[in-house]
């Protein structure tokens, strides 16, 4: 079976396409302003038999492809555990949303959280951070590594947090110390809803700030468990809902 | 809403001093709103007709009634809660309707008087009241408040500047001198309410509204016990609608209406039919009263595919789980019996509550609930507090459970559809 998983998502469109449980494709587009355009142009690049949607955009797929879908939790549950079968938990900072889950065997969902309405200590955070600095998305993770001390960001707020930053360009702060510091604020978000639901061993680190290496020093740093990063970290949720046809079939 | 009627309502609602502009955006999208949620349902039971038009005519025919009422001396008393009897307000006379308070509305106005950080309910009914829009407030000749938390404890300070209000005092512990206590409120409730209706509050007026209510209470307890079976023959939408109308409608006429209503899903639950699939997750759902028309997290569930087979809430198994004796002889015997009734009611304001996780377990396990969402709306200490102590005695019987802190606003529905879809997908 040619199995298609589609994550659509508010930043990025992923796709995994498997032949009986083998990844064989994988490929990631930009959001843009209409995901459901670049999610159409992912369904046909390539043949399957099932569509398997999750992220954001699942129910208007399911819609347009009469296909199933799944959310965004069990989805990284699913991928996370076929990638390192000994992982515990699962955390997945994505563009808009954060997600903590803690497994049990074969990737099952235990217990989860999310972030709510809002979307600080998000991709979408940094990007803006990035902006205010005059940074690219890389060059934030950089002077974050690079940085000897950081900064303490005291609001969570993305619209708050960004005059903040320019409070502290306009005083003459070390940009690096600001990166760094940045970072540390979203981590210590992030380490207290894995404590919240009491991760703990193994934990995968995926979605798209995986790719950010400053905050995965920073998770490394502050979890008490081994952290783990999948080389494609944006696509274990499309990995995981493209497995979610096959355990139906289990 | 007012589609089906052919009666002008208008004149009575400038009579009553709503405006009518805001009043017509509010049913506008209070009807349009009860069709995406409730009329979209597939296999409802045909009994359910009732409620429908109980709904398109809500703002209307039970306003006339009330209206016509009034007209020839009656008069009415409205509530916030169920703490305040009924059984005592039918005695006096008088009729008691539940007051609008399940809407974000006006709340720039009520922001210029009390806190942003209010809980949705109180910001609402002061909404409603402020901007003119709810008629039964209007049609209330008394508010009877009580003081089941401080938000609501001051905020009836500020209702009492623009509508005749009293207050019930309500203990705040369950000891022998709080249930002495409340009794002694009732008598004073007893002596407003006859000095309102200018009626006495006798034993036979007292036995019979304590007779009808519990028969409104009665047919409740069918609608909950058929919700029993599986597959479900009722839709969680539905059933929690009928105890949110329980508040407000005609008692003798809705007691009968669910009564039909309890035939039907009987019926339905002996052919083994349902409205949802029998492998669909079982939810109950726990917390803060869902006041009209706040049916946001009912909706969210089934339509992720889940079905709500009961609420442990004031618009749920609170409102009708218990009854009172129907052969008192006096009405001090009986005032009693109310005491020790309502005393017995497991609200959060209450301190120890170990009942109400007792309840949630019990209701879980007779429900065949696979999983339990404990509601709670944003700023309501209460029972935000006591989040924990459900979620531990749910673990404790390997029951999952889901917390939700929320308010009236869509603003969080995709993030909230996403975790309830995800709490199923896990049961």
């Amino acid at each position: 079976m040619r199995v298609l998983g589609l994550d659509i998502g508010s930043r990025s469109v992923d796709a995994v396409w498997l032949e009986d449980r083998e990844v064989v494709d994988a490929a990631i587009a930009d959001s843009g302003f209409d995901p459901a355009a670049a999610a159409r142009t992912l369904v046909e690049r390539r043949e399957h038999d099932v569509i398997v949607a999750t992220g954001y955009g699942r129910h208007e797929a399911r819609k347009a492809y009469e296909c199933s879908a799944v959310t965004e939790i069990k989805a990284y549950a699913l991928g996370a555990s076929a990638l390192f079968p000994d992982a515990s938990a699962v955390l997945d900072i994505g563009g808009q949303d954060t997600k903590a889950i803690v497994l049990g065997g074969n990737g099952k969902v235990l217990d989860f959280e999310m972030n709510d309405k809002c979307a600080a200590g998000t991709g979408k955070f940094l990007e803006v951070m990035a902006r205010a600095l005059g940074f690219t998305l890389e060059e934030l993770a950089a002077a974050s590594l690079s940085a000897e001390r950081g900064v303490a960001i005291s609001s969570m707020c993305t619209v708050f947090a960004e005059s903040e930053v320019t409070g502290l360009v306009h005083r003459g702060e070390d940009r690096r110390a600001i990166s760094l510091g940045l970072h540390q604020s979203i981590v210590k978000r992030t380490l207290s809803s894995l404590a919240r639901i009491d991760a703990r061993g193994q934990l995968v680190f995926a979605g798209g700030v995986a790719k950010n290496e400053a905050v995965v020093e920073l998770v490394k740093a502050g979890f008490s468990g081994e952290v783990v990063v999948p080389q494609e970290s944006q696509t274990v949720g499309a990995l995981g809902a493209a497995l979610s046809a096959f355990a139906e079939m289990d | 809403m007012s589609e089906q009627a052919e009666v002008d309502y208008r004149p009575m609602w400038e009579e009553l001093g709503l405006d009518l502009e805001t009043h017509d955006a509010l049913l506008g999208a209070v009807g349009q709103l009860y069709t995406d949620v409730y009329l979209t349902q597939e296999d409802r039971p045909e009994a359910m007709g009732y409620l429908d038009f109980v709904m398109s005519e809500v703002h209307g025919l039970r306003i006339k009634e009330l209206h016509d009422f009034r007209a020839q001396g009656g008069k009415v008393v409205g509530t916030f809660c169920l703490y305040v009897p009924e059984e005592i307000v039918r005695a006096a006379g008088a009729w008691c309707v539940g007051l609008c308070a399940g809407a974000e509305f006006g709340y720039d106005a009520v922001e210029r008087i009390m806190p942003r950080n209010t809980c949705a309910l109180i910001k609402s009914f002061m909404g409603f009241k402020l901007t003119k829009v709810c008629p039964y407030i209007q049609e209330s000749d008394l508010v009877v408040g009580e003081t089941t938390c401080d938000g609501k404890k001051k905020a009836y300070e500020l209702l009492g500047e623009v509508h005749n209000t009293y207050v019930l005092e309500l203990p705040q512990m369950k000891r022998p001198q709080d249930v002495a206590f409340y009794r002694a409120e009732l008598d004073e409730l007893c002596i407003e309410l006859e000095h309102l209706t200018g009626k006495t509050i006798t034993a036979e007026s007292l036995r019979t509204a304590i007779r009808e209510v519990n028969d409104k209470r009665r047919a409740l307890q069918r609608i909950y016990a058929a919700r029993t079976a599986k597959p479900a023959p009722i839709s969680g939408k539905d059933a929690m609608l009928a105890g949110q109308v329980a508040f407000y409608d005609d008692v003798d006429r809705f007691t009968q209406m669910m009564n039909k209503l309890g035939d039907e899903l009987e019926q339905r639950v002996a052919d083994g039919s349902g409205v949802a699939p029998a492998n669909a997750k079982r939810v109950l759902i726990t917390g803060t009263p869902m006041a009209l028309p706040n049916w946001k997290l009912h909706d969210i569930v089934e339509k992720a595919g889940g079905i709500v087979v009961g609420e442990e809430m004031c618009t749920g198994s609170r409102y009708y789980d218990s009854l009172l004796p129907e052969d008192g002889e006096t009405v001090e015997e009986m005032l009693d019996a109310i005491a020790e009734k309502y005393m017995g009611i497991n609200c959060a304001c209450f301190t120890p509550n170990e009942g109400r996780t007792e309840d949630v377990v019990r209701m879980a396990r007779e429900l065949n609930a696979d999983g339990i969402i404990d509601y709670s709306l944003n700023f309501c200490t209460p029972y935000q507090m006591e989040a924990l102590a459900i979620e531990t005695a749910a673990a404790t019987s390997q029951i999952p459970t889901l917390k939700i802190d929320t308010d009236y606003s869509a603003e969080d529905a995709g993030q909230l559809s996403t975790r309830v879809e995800a709490f199923l997908e896990m049961l």
